[in-house]
């Protein structure tokens, strides 16, 4: 092959003992990316199955791209409903593509930037991960967030969240969520509110950009339908309003094995019931708004299907999902019903429960232990 | 008879190249090697010197930390060269036959007169004894211990392994023979068996019988040990491939060691896999000739399954142990944007990236290739799929790595053998090398627990 001989021909300086040896993670992040390369088995099984971390952090990006491409559509949909602009279809979707698309390069730019510089001088191969968190850092940011203030959370997410820990597989927070936590509370003003949820909500006067949860701690009442809820047709972080895709999204994730079901239907799970006592108990309006409509506003459908479920931060045994994902969910509702200040909680929800995931494991592993421990003992004493 | 025990984790790799059942008679090649490696831990102390003659059956070399323990020659002959390799650890013993089969004889009473005492010693002084494993560690039993119990695997699920019930299918007597030998040296004998299997091997007496339904790792006798009667810290089981029963049981009724071996030659660049009656030790080139491989292409000659054998060559031999070869293609080749998933069925994945999970059927001719590389632990669940125990795969992996004793105990160490990980090397995304972390776990246990 051609292109494999010019490659080859590329890489010749940067092989053992070459000149340019250190910096070969950098060129075979990109080589890898065009060729699976032709290492065989050394040693342990001689063969191997087809998947490898690209691939599946490519299904992910798959499962991904109906809530981006709705994301970028309901941008532009936001801002020319709210400004009484006619418009079009192709028109919505232009309008937000020039929004989010220069985030979005932001976002890689900086992250992959760390990461290979980090790559070379740890010596390891560039690791796949960023690939997702870099696409989702940008999904769930207010559309109107300066570019600077991307590529900042970006950098402190990459560095102080992941490369600080060790890198891929070693972080305890999910890096995308760091990064809008970082956001969060460095530029509040930025972060929340009624003028940052719509594009251009911030300059022109006429457009508000409420959204239902941030309506509803201020004791308003809510304006759209639930079909408009699921579908996202509604003000919010930009990938994050749409059910609908997210639930495609997730279907992708779990047919595929790639994301856990456990941790979402725990999840769903936790919230659905947390957030039905609470209608019984009725005390405000986040209280008495319906267990169902909790579900599908706000972030928590997409961050229980694409953050909550982020390997290396959540729970790690099986029945350790189960408790994670369920509370994440119990969680969610919490923060939202209780702490005003804070009208979205899941965010705030993951990042706690990635805190605990290792704890939540510990126990799991320990009853293992436990049992070990006491078929010993059965066996040291004779049976009577 | 107790309940089938069914095992829902695991996974049955669909390799191209399966043995038809059909045996035919390797031709006779007078290059015959023992590989020492094959006996994991075993540093060997020669009984014969280069250029020296050998008889079949006469010990070649002893184990150094176990004198008692022997290793004899499958062949009469000359024994041509020892090679060495890095500080003169012996690689290989190479015997050259004479075709005269020549034999050690040893005299045997009556099976039923012989203490255990007797029965040991004559294992031992045989080379039948190197036939017994042990768990914990997957090494030569230590005939010193006093095992609570001797378990057998009547099947194997390994990908293209040898059908244990169509090896043995002439050999009832033999096997029968065997258990009764065997039974003089632990209280129990317990033999698993498909949950199908309607063989002699239901029927032999002096054991228990347990039935196994499920994929591979089913067949491993660790799996079964782990769900039958679990070895606990301070506890041992033996282990012994039922060829080597039937084997054991044609040594007390000939008194004379049996190097015969049935072996599997499969594999996709197999034009005719099958079966071919050879010896232990003997050379794989023929075998390759007659099943029709390709000589000359890139191939690898894997001395045992395709998970957990150890790779020989073209010109190499047959191990100890092995009723299986598989000859794979070497994969050294790239794939453009191979890792694209969702892209087409011909990569077999356990992972739905590939669309092969439409077609449960089809068989995938596997290569050697890695398909991706070496990265960080990311993705979890994976390793739990294909280990049918109750033992937490990855913690145990990474307290491996850390060397951290208490945890590797408490984790169930004792209980697992590398052949246990092998799916675990298969499946991994990050494409970790568990069987190798286990074997060097295992090995540090020996030497910090004994």
């Amino acid at each position: 092959m051609k292109l494999r001989s010019s490659i080859d021909a590329i890489k010749k300086p940067f092989g053992k003992g070459q000149k340019w040896e250190r910096f070969a993670p950098a060129v075979n992040a990109f080589d890898t990316f065009l060729f699976v390369p032709n290492h065989t088995t050394k040693k342990g099984a001689h063969i191997r199955d087809g998947v490898d971390l690209k691939r599946t952090m490519v299904t992910v990006i798959i499962a991904l791209l109906p809530a981006f491409i709705y994301g970028v559509y309901n941008t532009g949909y936001q801002y020319f409903v709210q400004s009484g602009i006619a418009f079009t279809f192709w028109d919505a979707l232009l309008h937000g593509a020039l929004k989010i698309m220069p985030m979005v390069a932001v976002s890689y730019g900086v992250g992959l930037a760390i990461e290979f510089a980090f790559a070379v001088y740890r010596g390891h191969e560039v690791n796949e991960g960023y690939l997702v968190t870099g696409l989702l850092v940008p999904m769930i940011m207010p559309v109107d967030i300066p570019l600077w203030m991307v590529g900042l959370s970006v950098a402190f997410a990459v560095l102080i969240a992941k490369e600080a820990f060790g890198g891929t597989g070693m972080n305890i927070l999910n890096p995308a969520l760091t990064a809008r936590a970082f956001a969060f509370f460095a530029y509040p003003t930025y972060m929340s509110g009624n003028k940052v949820w719509v594009s251009e909500a911030s300059n022109v006067d006429g457009i508000s950009g409420e959204t239902i949860l941030g309506s509803l701690a201020a004791g308003n009442d809510v304006s759209y339908s639930m079909f408009d809820m699921f579908v996202g047709a509604i003000p919010g972080s930009i990938a994050e309003t749409s059910t609908l895709w997210v639930l495609v999204g997730a279907a992708i994730l779990i047919l595929t094995g790639v994301g856990s079901w456990r941790i979402m239907v725990g999840g769903v799970l936790g919230a659905a019931a947390t957030a039905f006592l609470f209608n019984l108990w009725g005390a405000n309006a986040l209280m008495s708004f319906d267990w169902m409509n909790h579900l599908i506003v706000g972030g928590f459908a997409f961050g229980v299907v694409f953050m909550a479920t982020d390997p290396v931060s959540a729970a790690q045994t099986t029945k350790g999902k189960w408790v994670y994902g369920l509370l994440v969910g119990v969680f969610c509702i919490l923060i939202r019903v209780f702490n005003p200040a804070y009208p979205e909680g899941v965010m705030l929800a993951i990042l706690l429960m990635n805190v605990f995931a290792p704890t939540i494991d510990h126990y799991v592993v320990e009853g293992n232990i436990k049992r070990r421990k006491k078929r010993l003992n059965a066996s040291l004493t004779p049976a009577s | 008879m107790s309940a089938d025990i069914t095992l829902r984790k695991g996974l049955t790799i669909p390799l191209e190249g399966e043995a038809q059942r059909k045996v035919s008679t390797a031709e006779a090649s007078n290059a015959f090697v023992i590989y020492p490696d094959d006996f994991h831990g075993v540093v060997p102390k020669m009984l014969i010197k280069e250029g020296e003659k050998v008889a079949l059956g006469q010990p070649v070399f002893y184990s150094k930390a176990n004198p008692e323990i022997k290793f004899v020659s499958p062949v009469s002959g000359t024994l041509t060269q020892i090679e060495r390799g890095a500080k003169r650890r012996i690689l290989a013993i190479a015997i050259d036959a004479d075709g005269k089969d020549t034999t050690t004889k040893h005299k045997i009473s009556a099976l039923d007169a012989l203490s255990a005492d007797d029965v040991k010693k004559l294992l031992l002084e045989s080379g039948c004894w190197p036939f017994i494993k042990q768990r914990p560690y997957d090494i030569i039993a230590n005939p010193d211990n006093a095992p609570k119990a001797i378990f057998i695997s009547g099947f194997n699920t390994a990908p293209l392994a040898a059908d244990v019930s169509f090896l043995l299918s002439s050999q009832e007597e033999d096997f029968q023979n065997g258990i009764l030998a065997l039974g003089k040296l632990a209280p129990k004998i317990h033999v698993s068996v498909d949950a199908h299997e309607d063989s002699f091997l239901t029927r032999v007496s002096g054991v228990e019988l347990h039935r196994f339904k499920g994929q591979h790792p089913a067949g491993n006798v660790g799996v079964q040990v782990h769900h039958v009667d679990a070895v606990n810290a301070g506890e041992t089981v033996w282990v012994i491939n039922p060829v080597d029963v039937a084997r054991i049981g044609m040594f007390f009724s000939t008194g004379i060691f049996d190097p015969s071996q049935t072996v599997a030659v499969a594999g996709p660049v197999v034009s005719e896999p099958s079966y071919f009656k050879t010896r232990i030790g003997a050379a794989v080139a023929p075998l390759l000739k007659q099943a029709g491989v390709q000589a000359g292409g890139q191939i690898r000659v894997i001395n045992g399954d395709a998970l957990s054998g150890a790779t020989t060559h073209a010109d190499g031999n047959l191990g100890f142990y092995n009723n299986t070869l598989t000859v794979l293609a070497e994969g050294n080749h790239y794939r453009m944007f191979g890792w694209l998933p969702f892209a087409g069925s011909k990569i077999f994945s356990m992972s739905r990236t590939s669309l092969s999970w439409l077609l449960p059927k089809r068989k995938y001719a596997l290569d050697t290739n890695l398909n991706g590389e070496e990265r960080a632990l990311v993705v979890t669940g994976e390793m739990e799929q294909v280990l049918p125990m109750d033992i937490f795969p990855m913690q145990l992996l990474k307290e491996c790595m850390a060397q951290n004793i208490e945890k590797m105990e408490g984790l169930g160490i004792y209980e697992v053998a590398p052949e246990d990980f092998a799916l675990v090397d298969y499946a991994s995304t990050s494409k970790i090398e568990a069987q190798a972390i286990i074997r060097e776990a295992l090995d540090l246990m020996i030497k910090e627990v004994g």
